[in-house]
């Protein structure tokens, strides 16, 4: 995690780049911000993959998330070349749609995992997964700065209400959420921590209104 | 804002999150989504714990040649995939299913139409087009169906479905969906399973039409 203190914004001590740093210090500007908050690694690489096409920050990501996504792809009984052959498209489409990233909107984990099921039913299923139709929004950090780190702060309880989650729990909603797709479920445990998943749902919402607003003023 | 009064239950709306949801109610899930920003925001959300599990696996080892591999295509230029919009009443889900052409109206009498937008094994979704005040064929299913309103609206008895709503009726259900008055109504249907009619014409009918 980064913390939106002075060594950090100057040092390259997260390996960001100059660009990522200046999307932090607009970020910190703010308003309305809370100095406490953070933005995560990740999201700092994803915004200098996005906005200056940083190779060093898309290595970054690739480090931290091919390995994991793999792990992943595995589950569905995937031998591990075909796996890679997989991951290989997910972290390419991460690079060339890196523009519709939304930090307001997605934590970069959940950005790339969405991103992967569809690749993996793509290609399980050889049909194209139905997605909906696009927001269309101006990507703009400054007014939505204190969502994109609501938002991490929503994600740092929804990891802590996992972790507290009883094994025989988890284990079901891992199944669910990251497990083979060929059973083709109709209903799926939503997962337990629901007060954060409500709460994710209702920041979600107040971005759409504020886009909306936005949209509606130009 | 978009409000709709029938959603979609939220353990279908994490099934779609989670990828496991079948293909006919997938396309349904697809084109809500697209219409409504509550469930959007709640399918974000159930993505988010998708991704959450997702960086909580434990690392499998990569090959240094896969990443050789991406970092060669960077610069690449990206293969052009076609892009769909909606096209009055049908969302671009739809659209997309049709590759972006109209849909093939067929009569089934009494001046309602069809058009097929996806069969496969595992199932069907259709356009239906009923005139205002007109019932759809009355029917049961062997299945769960899902019917979303795409224009105008329907009454299922005391229920009333504007455009947006989503109706889920499982094989339990033996119901007569009725065109609201005004304009027709425009309705996007998914079953797993064909339905099977109640009355004798349009079960003779049934093979012939493909639903």
């Amino acid at each position: 995690m980064l913390a939106f203190d002075d060594h950090d914004l100057h040092g390259n001590s997260a390996g960001i780049s100059p660009v990522a740093a200046a999307v932090v210090t607009r970020l910190k500007e703010a308003p309305a911000l809370k100095p406490t908050q953070e933005l995560s690694d990740q999201t700092i690489w994803m915004l200098a993959v996005r906005d200056a096409r940083d190779r060093a920050a898309f290595g970054r990501l690739f480090d931290h998330f091919a390995p994991r996504l793999k792990a992943m792809i595995m589950r569905s009984g995937m031998a591990a070349d075909q796996a890679e052959d997989v991951v290989q498209d997910v972290m390419l489409t991460v690079w060339r749609k890196a523009g519709m990233f939304d930090p307001a909107r997605a934590q970069v984990s959940a950005w790339i995992y969405q991103i992967a099921r569809n690749r993996q039913i793509d290609v399980i299923r050889r049909e194209t997964r139905p997605v909906p139709e696009e927001l269309s929004q101006e990507t703009s950090c400054e007014p939505a700065a204190d969502q994109a780190l609501a938002l991490e702060q929503e994600a740092a309880q929804l990891r802590a209400a996992l972790a507290e989650l009883p094994e025989a729990q988890r284990t079901m909603v891992e199944q669910a959420y990251l497990g083979d797709l060929t059973h083709g479920e109709i209903r799926v445990n939503t997962g337990l921590p629901l007060g954060t998943i409500k709460s994710r749902i209702r920041l979600a919402l107040e971005k759409l209104r504020h886009d909306l607003k936005e949209l509606r003023a130009q | 804002m978009n409000t709709v009064a029938h959603q979609i239950p939220s353990d279908i709306l994490a099934a779609y999150a989670a990828g496991q949801l079948p293909h006919p109610y997938a396309l349904v899930v697809a084109a809500h989504v697209s219409m409504c920003d509550a469930a959007r925001a709640e399918v974000e959300g159930y993505q988010m714990l998708g991704g959450t599990m997702m960086e909580a696996e434990g690392p499998v080892d990569v090959s240094a040649t896969m990443r050789d591999a991406i970092f060669a295509q960077l610069d690449a230029p990206a293969p052009v995939e076609p892009e769909y919009k909606a096209q009055g009443p049908i969302p671009a889900p739809i659209m997309a299913a049709l590759k972006g052409k109209a849909p093939k109206w067929r009569g089934v009498g009494l001046g309602a139409k069809q058009a097929l937008v996806h069969k496969s094994d595992a199932g069907t979704v259709r356009l239906l087009h009923i005139p205002a005040g007109q019932a759809m064929p009355d029917h049961g299913h062997a299945g769960l169906e899902m019917t979303m309103v795409l224009q105008g609206a329907f009454y299922d008895g005391e229920d009333r479905f504007g455009v947006g709503d989503v109706e889920i009726a499982d094989e339990e259900i033996d119901h007569t969906p009725i065109a609201a008055g005004g304009e027709p109504c425009i309705c996007l249907a998914a079953t797993d399973a064909p339905l099977r009619f109640n009355s004798r014409l349009p079960r003779l009918l049934q093979p012939i039409l493909g639903i």
